[in-house]
């Protein structure tokens, strides 16, 4: 192109440019093709992988499923070396231990919400925000290592005695045991985990409800509390519900930082203080080490719970964001 | 103008008084001011909390750090473990990132309306699934179903599962972000659609993917559930840098020592903790400044 073409080559040259373009056009063709499968591709593979792992999960299961069907949920004992595998006391401490994190932990995150994106100064949030971010950062096996190691004996020796003597008359606060490893610190562990997930969705939350809403509010004379109650609150409650739900997933699912901290009990109880177990930590302490093959087999069982439990509290995040408006753009 | 009748609010009005709410006004302001300090409490404990775990980690790990403990083997230092997890975590990404890109680049450029749902779903789906499910997966899926033993690739392939919606999600958020002008403006220059997406969408998204990119790998360096299943034999006696070994890393030494009662060990994870906290904050931090950087040049 750069040399000055010769005089009266210039149909030559279209001709060229023509033939020139056609091959650049099948080139676009097959590279745009290519791209657009590659792409699908990928997508693909993500939801091969999803459903291979519910196949292995469950395939996994199936000498226990065939040796207990529905009973192992309601079978309590769990002795490995005896051959006898029940699941509820384990389902039991995975439900108390989520509804302490969820029923501590998203009252106090919907408020720090408030607080960042409603009452705080930019200048003040911009600190904070990442500052909340980055507790959901610190990875769960430190965590659950601080807990043994620092939250666990101020636990023992001060908090649950003073629940026990003024509440004790309730079954969950029953006697505090000598270890710090019980189902109330891992319930308080995974509180501090779900805090930020709930904290930072419900701030982008509120962020989003329309400053003309809660301006027109304030005209008319509501205080700023009123003005959240009725305003703020009412508009996003769908949004909080996921924000909670994806919460509820987070806290159902892990397996490390309760490992350390519940104290690896199997039986089926109501005491917060003493030790337990929940499914998920229960895998991670006897999968390596499972004795028989119906053991591994029960442990296969309750991932599968796991499984359908998890999906179905993200689904029904997903869906609660998809379904009531606006929220479930905060929520990615 | 008629005065209130009711006694109780103030009866005449005097003007050097300072305007302030009575009754129920009052009682009003006063159960708003409450519910604010309610909400600042509540930020502060949480920065309280964040402060305490990270003190400790800081207070005791500090006393096990020196020269030795970051570049010998195990009996005086922990080096083959944080090469380990290095390797592990970067076989990890090299196995995630180029998916979740693709992915994203799917949803945002080639899915229609039917197969964009879809796909979302399953990218929250593999979000939210507990990495212990991902973990079990794996070891049913490579080492029972195969027979085959432990390796440092298995535990970078489930890692790799949990790293895929994480960066397909921040790609995805970045590519919205590419200004529509540059698309359009080399749709009308004929450029095709693939050598726009790889020479001017992707190049813009660039520092995006990066960020989220290093997120996730601050999410993987930290997670200890798949390479507890896949990677936890290996003792940290010796440097190992091949992936298809079993391969020594930080999050499973952490684990193995917190449940042994024995005080050195205790140390020694104090101070393994304080070297991953600080990897991990760093890259979450430095990830969070490119990514607001390179947010503000492109939407200017």
């Amino acid at each position: 192109m750069s040399a000055t073409p010769p005089a009266g080559s210039a149909s030559l040259k279209l001709a060229r440019s023509n033939r020139q373009s056609d091959s650049r056009k099948r080139a676009d063709r097959v590279g745009d093709l290519s791209l657009r499968l590659i792409c699908m591709a990928a997508a693909l593979l993500a939801a091969i992988v999803l459903v291979l792992i519910a196949k292995e999960v469950v395939e996994g299961a199936h000498p226990s499923i065939a040796r207990y069907g529905l009973s192992f949920i309601t079978n309590h004992e769990w002795a490995p070396p005896l051959e006898k595998f029940g699941g509820e006391g384990l389902i039991l401490g995975t439900l108390i231990t989520s509804a302490m994190a969820l029923l501590i932990g998203a009252p106090v995150a919907i408020s720090i919400g408030i607080f960042l994106a409603l009452l705080a100064p930019v200048s003040v949030r911009n600190v904070i925000s990442p500052l909340v971010e980055m507790l959901a950062a610190i990875p769960s096996v430190i965590l659950g290592f601080w807990g043994l190691l620092i939250l666990g004996p101020v636990l023992v020796s001060t908090v649950e005695p003073f629940l026990h003597d003024t509440l004790g008359f309730i079954p969950l606060f029953g006697a505090p045991q000598t270890t710090g490893a019980s189902i109330f610190n891992a319930g308080l562990i995974l509180t501090i985990m779900v805090i930020p997930i709930i904290a930072s969705v419900s701030r982008d939350l509120f962020m989003a409800v329309p400053p003309e809403l809660q301006d027109g509010a304030a005209a008319l004379g509501s205080t700023r509390w009123e003005v959240i109650r009725g305003v703020v609150l009412p508009s996003t409650l769908s949004g909080m519900m996921a924000a909670c739900l994806l919460g509820l997933g987070r806290a159902l699912g892990e397996a490390i930082a309760v490992a350390q901290v519940v104290g690896g009990g199997t039986e089926s109880h109501l005491s917060l203080f003493r030790n337990g177990g929940t499914i998920a930590s229960l895998i991670a302490l006897q999968f390596p080490s499972a004795v028989s093959a119906l053991h591994t087999s029960s442990l296969y069982y309750l991932a599968a719970i796991l499984l359908v439990i998890g999906v179905t509290s993200n689904l029904l995040a997903s869906w609660v964001g998809y379904r009531f408006g606006s929220a479930g753009g905060a929520m990615r | 103008m008629s005065l209130p009748r009711r006694r109780d609010v103030a009866p005449e009005f005097d003007p050097t008084q300072p305007l302030v709410g009575t009754g129920n006004l009052r009682r009003r302001h006063g159960v708003s001011r409450v519910v604010q300090g309610i909400a600042v409490a509540a930020a502060i404990a949480a920065v309280a909390v964040l402060a305490i775990v990270v003190g400790g980690v800081v207070a005791h790990g500090a006393k096990a750090i020196n020269w030795d403990f970051v570049t010998k083997p195990a009996p005086q230092g922990v080096a083959p473990n944080l090469v380990g997890t290095a390797v592990i975590v970067g076989v990890a990404t090299l196995m995630a990132a180029p998916v979740g890109i693709l992915i994203a680049l799917f949803l945002s450029e080639y899915a229609g309306r039917r197969s964009t749902r879809p796909v979302q779903l399953v990218m929250d789906v593999m979000n939210g699934l507990p990495s212990i499910i991902v973990a079990v997966f794996v070891y049913a899926l490579l080492i029972e179903g195969v027979g085959g033993k432990q390796a440092g690739w298995k535990a970078s392939l489930a890692l790799s599962i949990i790293m895929v919606p994480l960066i397909a999600r921040g790609t995805q958020e970045v590519l919205r972000l590419v200004p529509g002008h540059q698309r359009e403006a080399a749709a009308a220059l004929g450029v095709a659609r693939w050598r726009g997406v790889l020479t001017i969408i992707l190049p813009a998204a660039l520092p995006g993917i990066i960020t989220a990119t290093l997120l996730s790998v601050a999410r993987a360096a930290g997670e200890t559930a798949p390479v507890l299943l896949l990677s936890s034999f290996a003792s940290g006696d010796a440097f190992q840098l091949n992936p298809l070994e079993e391969v020594p890393n930080v999050p499973v030494r952490i684990f193995q020592l917190s449940e042994e009662a024995n005080p050195e060990g205790f140390t020694e994870a104090w101070g393994l903790s304080l070297i991953l906290i600080a990897i991990i904050l760093t890259l979450g931090l430095g990830s969070r400044a490119l990514l607001n950087r390179s947010k503000r040049k492109m939407t200017r």
